[in-house]
């Protein structure tokens, strides 16, 4: 290649992004008092004098959250190392109690790990962890008097500790994601599995998972980190995907014009769709972490890591795989299944006597979904039974029954359950594909339609729908469609 | 009024002999009259003291069988008591009034204790004279021209002027033993983590620990057992049976080895000073105790390494002192100021000391070389004493360099820090240790004899050896009374 056309060539950048999340534990409990661990409440009416931090006053480990901290650890395959300590990270600010928080430094609870996750373009990714530690909730504040609630130019603030001393765990990602959607398909994975482990509510709403994102650009094909920025402020995945597709722009567009990015902290606007700068950060704060000396290390037995591991239930990822390589469910398809409660012990219970997995899944997710979100009421808690699932299956893929007897029939057992075998044969509903029959309708219908046959004969095709619709009412729904057209067409004569 | 010791008075309570609220009405009178003089109270809490005596008479009424009954009991500053103002003898606390009670506190009030007042000390713990605190000064029942040690001046002051007959205090390197010694009294520091932390406002958390002040060891041995064992609201409370004390006092020292320390050198004090502590050595050897040299070649690490370890805790346990939620507020028009300015009018210059100290030893770039190290040379200090303790049943050693001395005397800080020389190796050990009363010495510029105290310290755990031998050697020698407590009332300041 000569130097002329290289010059030419245009870089392509590549975009690293690692992901912190904090993720509030699901607990009876706050992380180091007897105050119970739940989300709004009447501002400082859940708190005591532990995690108002009061003079004199002693955090006690909550041992549950431990426990779940070390199982989400175990989901994703981190290590749990047989030591591990609380240490405090020191720095003032109004909604932190003591002016330091307890933290994890050096010792976290679980180290490594990788999140696994399918893209739904049918891709599989997967991003290594770093670790994930256990912290305390700082309070929530509240800036009034200025006009968008930021506390530039408010006037006063208002500090809810409601909030304060919930268990936190920390989810620490190495910069292995390359882009937006990646990054959402991580968010998703992690959610997915803290809700499946039950240790978390996972709502960004709530707060209950809150995240950041790091980010930077670097040549395609290089190995070294470009300078990164720390976007915060995404409430929910999509503002996530448009954060960091905004930023990637941003940085794009910086170094394309020959300038550098820096080091700092950026805010995203959700109405303006930009992100803006919130903070430098040329200077790293400096932590001063230490061993919290309140609280004695923890020794982790290998026994009982050992059983928290056998205690873990199905993990979604697994079921994912499952669903997509082994059932060539699509992403979505299968997405959709695993992140409704109770679908996917419904779907691999129907599937399991079906042996359809595409006709299952469209009943699943189509009909029954469908009554299930209009009532309220979980699909695998309905009347409709795994095994009445299994007989439409075969119903309809033998031709046994129309499309509108099994719309009619899934109603009817969503309504009284029962099997839809017994019904159709109970009531007859079996599809009518019987030829003397079907001609016998043919006949009637045409005779009772002489005007309709005369303008078909004229050339005014669209009066067929008209004269099977006939055929079909005089069967009761009964007939097979398809072989009613074909008769009506050949006794009319038409191609 | 207190010629009865706490042991006799709960017994005299429990036998009906004399009731709580004559007591508690003693009790009060004896402060009015000789506090002025001695200025041990930041807070009289009588109301609350008559309270409590109401309760215990009722209970004793009952047939409850109170270890404490009807005895009062001074509380220093720094434990909170639930509706009682807390200060930790700082401005900064303001009139911060606890909304909970310690849990050493509440185990003595269940016990049938009657809390009087809340004793002065060093700001926040931090200094060995009283002279510390920012909100009254508290002269040594003894010679009121002399401190009465620190940090727990105020509580020995009150036992030792007969005001309380037991007191609670709190010891991180040497605040409860050294102004017992002072004050000439008996000062009990037990195994770290035996007793509560819970609501005691901490100064450096992995070596303060709550004990007794009291007239007698029986007395700290009775307290001791009320107060000590598991507490589910302290993770550094010791899940470990508590061997009760009281039943296991001695009466001789036969059989017990104790250890003089090689790198204590007496020939370093004042003659007259030397000589008590030569004397208290050959008691304890009359007593029946085999006397012998052990080294602890690390304890001159000892103030050095507490000097970095307990100011780097102080610095992050005094953070949440910040104006925000409770206490002073100096109010600025934004966040930062108002710490600023608030941190500063509150803190004495000890505590700023103490805060900048610790806050330098834990920053990045200095963490290794101090905070690190210094936790290093805790564990060899450590050592030392195992090692020290497989030669020896328990330590015996001057509790102080001297005598109390003169308000003002130690006005540059590091000539006040020497005063806990040798009682920090312990604390940085976790050890058990007490101060006893051991004779007096005059020092040369006055004509008031002074009390001296013995450290006695044993090997983890072993409160019952410790306190079992301390309490053989008092009634041997009966220093504590032998010159008697010169008068404190109607005694113009």
């Amino acid at each position: 290649m000569s130097t002329a056309q290289a010059e030419k060539t245009e870089v392509v950048f590549e975009a690293v992004i690692g992901i912190e999340c904090h993720v509030e534990l699901k607990t009876q409990t706050k992380m180091f008092c007897g105050c119970r661990n739940v989300f709004g409440g009447e501002p400082n009416t859940n708190v005591c004098p532990v995690c108002l931090g009061m003079p004199g006053s002693l955090p006690v480990p909550n041992r549950l959250a431990i426990e779940q901290m070390i199982r989400a650890g175990l989901a994703f395959g981190a290590q749990i190392p047989a030591f591990s300590k609380f240490d405090r990270k020191n720095y003032f600010y109004p909604d932190m109690p003591k002016d330091y928080q307890i933290s994890q430094y050096d010792m976290p609870l679980t180290q490594g790990g990788v999140v696994e996750f399918w893209m739904l373009d049918g891709a599989r990714g997967s991003c290594r962890l770093e670790r994930i530690h256990l912290e305390e909730d700082t309070g929530k504040s509240t800036h009034a008097g200025s006009a968008d609630g930021r506390i530039a130019g408010s006037t006063y603030s208002l500090v809810d500790f409601n909030r304060a001393g919930v268990p936190l765990m920390e989810c620490v990602s190495k910069p292995d994601l390359h882009s937006a959607p990646q990054a959402v398909a991580y968010l998703e994975a992690l959610k997915r599995t803290f809700v499946a482990l039950d240790v978390s509510d996972v709502k960004m709403e709530e707060g209950s998972l809150r995240c950041d994102a790091n980010v930077s650009i670097r040549p395609l094909g290089a190995t070294e980190l470009g300078t990164k920025t720390e976007i915060k402020n995404m409430n929910s995945f999509r503002s996530v995907q448009r954060a960091i597709d905004s930023e990637i722009a941003r940085q794009t567009a910086i170094v394309a014009s020959g300038g550098r990015v820096s080091q700092e902290t950026r805010g995203w606007d959700e109405a303006a769709g930009v992100t803006h700068l919130m903070r430098s950060k040329e200077k790293a704060h400096d932590y001063r972490y230490f061993p919290d000396p309140d609280l004695t290390p923890m020794e982790i037995p290998g026994s009982e890591v050992q059983r928290l591991r056998e205690e873990l239930p199905a993990l979604p990822q697994a079921r994912l795989d499952r669903f997509i390589l082994r059932d060539k469910l699509s992403v979505t398809q299968a997405n959709q299944i695993v992140d409704t409660p109770g679908l996917g012990d419904y779907y691999e219970a129907s599937l399991e006597i079906s042996k359809r997995p595409q006709a299952t899944v469209n009943f699943i997710l189509g009909d029954i979904s469908r009554l299930a979100n209009e009532h309220g009421v979980r699909a695998d808690q309905s009347k409709i039974t795994p095994g009445a699932v299994a007989q439409l299956v075969e119903l309809t893929e033998s031709g046994t029954i129309n499309s509108k007897t099994v719309k009619d029939l899934i109603e009817r057992l969503w309504v009284g359950g029962g099997l839809p075998k017994d019904i159709v044969e109970v009531e007859g509903l079996a599809q009518v594909s019987d030829l003397g029959e079907i001609d016998g309708l043919v006949r009637d219908v045409l005779a009772a339609n002489e005007k309709t046959v005369v303008d078909f004969k004229a050339g005014k095709t669209k009066v067929m729908g008209f004269l099977v619709g006939q055929v079909m009412k005089a069967s009761r729904g009964k007939a097979n469609p398809t072989i009613v057209e074909e008769r009506l067409r050949m006794v009319l004569g038409a191609p | 009024m207190f010629e009865k010791s706490a042991t006799q008075i709960a017994r005299a309570v429990r036998m009906r002999e004399i009731s709580s609220m004559e007591i508690v009405e003693k009790a009060i009178a004896c402060v009015e009259k000789r506090e002025p003089a001695v200025g041990a109270f930041l807070s009289k809490t009588y109301d609350a003291a008559r309270a409590a005596a109401r309760r215990v008479d009722a209970r004793v009424g009952a047939g409850e069988e109170l270890p404490l009954a009807g005895v009062p009991l001074g509380i220093k500053d720094n434990l909170c008591v639930e509706g009682t103002r807390t200060t930790c003898a700082s401005k900064i606390l303001g009139d911060w009034v606890a909304p909970y009670t310690a849990t050493a506190v509440r185990r003595l009030l269940d016990a049938g204790a009657l809390p009087i007042g809340k004793a002065n000390m060093d700001e926040f713990a931090m200094g060995s004279s009283c002279e510390n605190s920012a909100l009254g000064v508290t002269r040594n029942p003894r010679d009121l021209t002399r401190v009465p040690g620190g940090s727990s001046g105020g509580s020995a002051a009150a036992v030792a002027a007969g005001m309380t007959s037991i007191a609670l205090g709190s010891d991180t390197g040497g605040s409860i033993r050294e102004p017992a010694a002072f004050c000439g009294i008996v000062g009990f520091k037990p195994t770290y983590g035996r007793v509560s932390r819970y609501g005691l406002i901490a100064f450096a958390s992995s070596l303060d620990q709550i004990g007794p002040l009291t007239t007698s060891v029986e007395d700290a041995a009775l307290v001791y057992d009320v107060m000590a064992g598991k507490d589910e609201y302290d993770a550094t409370s010791l899940d470990r049976r508590v061997e009760l004390t009281s039943g296991h006092l001695r009466e001789d020292l036969k059989g017990v080895r104790i250890g003089l320390v090689r790198e204590f050198d007496l020939g370093v004090l004042d003659s007259a000073v030397r000589t008590q502590y030569e004397q208290a050595y050959g008691d304890l050897e009359k007593l029946g105790a085999k006397i012998t040299e052990v080294a602890l070649p690390s304890a001159e690490h000892g103030l050095a390494t507490y000097y970095l370890i307990a100011p780097a805790e102080c610095s992050s346990n005094l953070a949440r002192f910040d104006g925000m939620r409770y206490g002073l507020r100096v109010q600025e028009n934004d966040v930062t100021l108002t710490y600023e300015r608030t941190r500063a009018a509150g803190f004495g210059d000890e505590v700023k000391r103490r805060i900048l100290i610790g806050t330098h030893a834990l920053s990045s770039g200095y963490y290794d070389a101090y905070y690190v190290r210094a936790q290093k040379a805790r564990t060899l200090i450590a050592a030392d004493f195992a090692r020290a303790f497989e030669k020896c049943d328990l330590i015996a050693c001057p509790a102080a360099a001297s005598g109390a001395f003169a308000f003002n005397a130690k006005s540059d800080p590091y000539s006040m820090y020497l005063m806990d020389y040798y009682t920090i190796p312990m604390s940085l050990a976790g050890l058990p240790s007490l101060s006893v009363p051991c004779g007096y010495a005059t020092p040369s510029d006055s004509s008031v004899p002074l009390p001296l105290g013995l450290e006695l310290t044993g090997p983890l755990f072993e409160e019952r050896r410790l306190l079992g031998a301390a309490h053989a050697y008092e009634r041997a020698t009966r220093h504590a009374t032998r010159i008697p407590m010169p008068s404190l009332e109607n005694v113009r300041i």
